[in-house]
């Protein structure tokens, strides 16, 4: 069954619902980062929503997703908890990593959410890993693997599809084309005029759709999970889309102009299925609006959650690396100049 | 190795950041052989993500700065191709982290060529990549890898500390017929200094620099800690004497200058941002034994990071990544 059925009108409340829970949790990001309170850098996902939801939506919960460096909607759209999320953006311990891993590697292995990724490209292989797995041990379930345009010239994405068409495994490979790498268009770093022309290097199915629709990716994607469980193999799909805000918070965007920005804008996937709901009679203005009031309330809760929430021990840094305790990590712990509140120690000495 | 050898300083110098100095260095070489062109990801029009190449594509157009697509594999090893065939790209790998993406070309076909075809290529290419932590951008973009580029034979890898030895070697990298990796510690970018403004400056690779003379203690550090063990070393100054040591360049090391000075001084800090278990401090750990064993007054001391990936919480962040206390607490334990 799928996550959300946005063949009924509850499922399209929730579709709806969801991008606007991704739209509020990156807006909010955003603006805590550009206060100095989140670390690091954020990369959002702000008018991409339809693709994540519509995807997700169309899965089953027990389907795989591997993501990317904007990968806040893909956890949403799995079902993550935005405080949770907005714990590990904080660096708290309370977070989906334990503050280890930041905005860039949020995971929830048992929600089937394989991490958001600092590396372009590697989410592909460990889709198809995961495809394997679950056709090895005969399980209905489907690995979906989020990656850019950018990553489309890496090469482990090729070798991982060629891999998964190949051995025919229940992956789909779905590229969230929003025009740019960083600040490279995509014509200057792809032959091809469409992407999902790359589908034929490999002999499966290749589409491309439109990203702002999520009605659109929602169907692309029912389609391709059916293939793959079917042992039909994979498919590859590209949304059209864009970002509407830099690369990083803070991008000054020399490499594009404002009107591009705001004629995509005008296609904003939340709008756009907002007053189609409308029209159909599903929602009214009125509702929306308070959903979307909801919605932002949650999300400052979140916010509100993880400020509060507490900042992981220094001596956690030495937890996580391997299975078994190593003698080295307790040697060097013990020599932390912090270890005993600044006053320098020597465990072994 | 064939690379020249530094000039003397010339006369007049200016104060310029790490960033200015690894621009200017790329901006003269370019001027200076026509060979030599800078490739890698929004280098051109975007200036660099840490801004480091700003300018360059207006000054030396799209043929010689070129944006490539995020193919770190494809376009380091088209670097070596364009090496071995007469030209003298400097690619830049944005964050060493990404070398993950790159090792074949660097292992087999860069680092081989030249031993494997009889001495009959040259491989004058040079590979600029960023490390190190501090900027909460957790472990895929924190890393410090140079230990396995100055492990592997057939490379020079080199590490500055300071803007000066940034441009100086940097240039003379440039100018080696051999391949060079070329660390860029992230967290000093900003760091200022004076730098030679002669477009012939260039310094050795191979040789270590005294930045600051002292008695009683030594500090070998690369990198941001450079910084961290003069800051140390002054914090100790009315009690202590402190000698600190840039590396500098990591392949070939500079034997002669490190034992110099532990026979000096007696005592060794080892300071490199590496994890610390078969690290860069154990090279030069072993060089000390192996030249100066007798000179030791007390075991040497290494600091790096504790043998963990860099975590992305600032509080877990700031415990691994050893600072100027991590220095004066070792240098307490010695003296
Ligand atoms: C292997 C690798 N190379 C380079 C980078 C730096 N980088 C991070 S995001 C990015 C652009 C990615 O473009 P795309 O795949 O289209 O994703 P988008 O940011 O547009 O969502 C680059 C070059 C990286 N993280 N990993
Ligand atoms: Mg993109």
């Amino acid at each position: 069954m799928v996550s959300i059925d946005i063949e009924t009108e509850d499922g399209q409340k929730e579709a709806l619902r969801r991008m606007m829970l991704i739209r509020s949790f990156d807006d909010t990001a955003g603006t805590l980062f550009a206060d100095g309170e989140i670390p690091g850098f954020v990369h959002l996902y702000i008018g991409e929503e339809g693709v994540g939801v519509g995807a997700c939506a169309a899965l089953e919960p027990d389907d795989y997703i591997t993501s990317t460096h904007r990968g806040h909607g893909h956890c949403i759209a799995k079902g993550l908890e935005p405080q949770s999320m907005m714990a590990e953006l904080y660096g708290k311990r309370d977070g989906y990593c334990n503050g280890k891993g930041g905005s860039m590697h949020i995971a929830d292995v048992d929600a089937g959410m394989l991490g958001a990724n600092g590396i372009v490209g590697a989410g592909p292989p460990l889709a198809t890993g995961a495809a394997l797995s679950a056709a090895q041990k005969d399980e209905d379930r489907v690995a979906l693997a989020f990656f850019g345009d950018g990553a489309v010239a890496q090469g482990q994405v090729h070798e991982a599809i060629n891999l998964a068409a190949t051995w025919d495994l229940p992956a789909i490979f779905l590229v969230e084309n929003n025009q740019f790498g960083e600040g490279t268009p995509v014509e200057k770093q792809h032959n091809l005029e469409n992407l999902s022309e790359t589908a034929e290097a490999y002999d499966i199915p290749g589409f491309t759709i439109d990203g702002m629709d999520i009605t659109a990716v929602y169907e692309a994607v029912q389609e391709a999970r059916e293939r793959a469980r079917n042992g039909d193999g994979p498919t590859f799909i590209e949304a059209d889309t864009y970002r509407f805000r830099g690369h990083f918070e803070g991008d000054q965007q020399p490499y594009r102009e404002d009107d591009d920005i705001q004629e995509w804008q005008s296609r904003c996937p939340i709008d756009s299925f907002a007053s189609r709901l409308v029209d159909a009679g599903v929602m009214t203005d009125d509702e929306v609006e308070s959903l979307r009031a909801e919605v932002d309330e949650e999300i400052a809760a979140a916010a509100e959650y993880a400020q509060n929430a507490d900042e992981p021990d220094p001596t956690e840094a030495y937890d996580d690396m391997y299975a078994v305790s190593v003698p080295e990590l307790t040697m060097f712990a013990g020599r932390s100049v912090r270890a005993d509140g600044g006053s320098p120690t020597n465990t072994d000495q | 190795m064939s690379t020249e050898t530094g000039t003397t300083h010339g006369k007049s110098t200016e104060t310029m950041t790490v960033r200015e100095a690894i621009r200017e260095a790329m901006r003269e070489e370019m001027q200076r052989d026509e060979d030599v062109f800078l490739m890698g990801e929004d280098v051109g029009l975007f200036g660099g993500v840490f801004d480091v190449s700003n300018g360059l594509l207006e000054d030396f157009g799209e043929e010689r700065v070129k944006d490539t697509p995020i193919s770190e594999a494809g376009f380091l090893g088209a670097g070596v191709g364009a090496a071995a065939t007469g030209s003298r790209p400097i690619v830049e790998i944005m964050f060493s982290d990404f070398m993950g993406v790159a090792m074949e070309q660097t292992m087999n076909q860069m680092a081989k060529m030249r031993y494997m075809f009889g001495g009959k290529t040259e491989m004058p290419i040079t590979v600029r990549t960023t490390e190190g932590g501090g900027m909460g951008a957790a472990s895929q973009h924190s890393g410090t890898v140079h230990t396995w580029f100055a492990h592997f034979p057939g490379i020079i890898a080199v590490a500055p500390g300071t803007p000066a030895a940034a441009k100086g070697l940097l240039k003379s990298a440039i100018r080696s017929d051999d391949p060079v990796f070329f660390f860029e510690n992230k967290m000093i970018y900003e760091q200022s200094g004076e730098v030679p403004t002669d477009p012939d400056f260039t310094l050795p690779i191979g040789e270590a620099n005294v930045e600051r003379e002292g008695d009683d203690v030594t500090v070998i550090a690369t990198q941001r800690l450079v910084g961290e063990s003069l800051q140390a070393a002054e914090e100790l100054d009315s009690e202590l004497s402190v000698e600190v040591i840039d590396l500098r360049s990591l392949y070939p090391l500079d034997t002669e200058t490190i034992v110099d000075s532990l026979e000096k001084t007696g005592r060794v800090i080892i300071a490199d941002e590496s994890p610390i278990s078969y690290g860069t401090h154990a090279e030069v750990m072993a060089r000390l034994m192996e030249n100066g064993f007798y000179s030791l007054d007390a075991p040497p001391e290494r600091i790096g990071v504790p043998d963990t990936h860099i975590p992305f919480s600032p509080s877990l962040e700031q415990e691994v990544l050893p600072s100027a206390a991590d220095v004066t607490a070792a240098i307490r334990r010695l003296t």
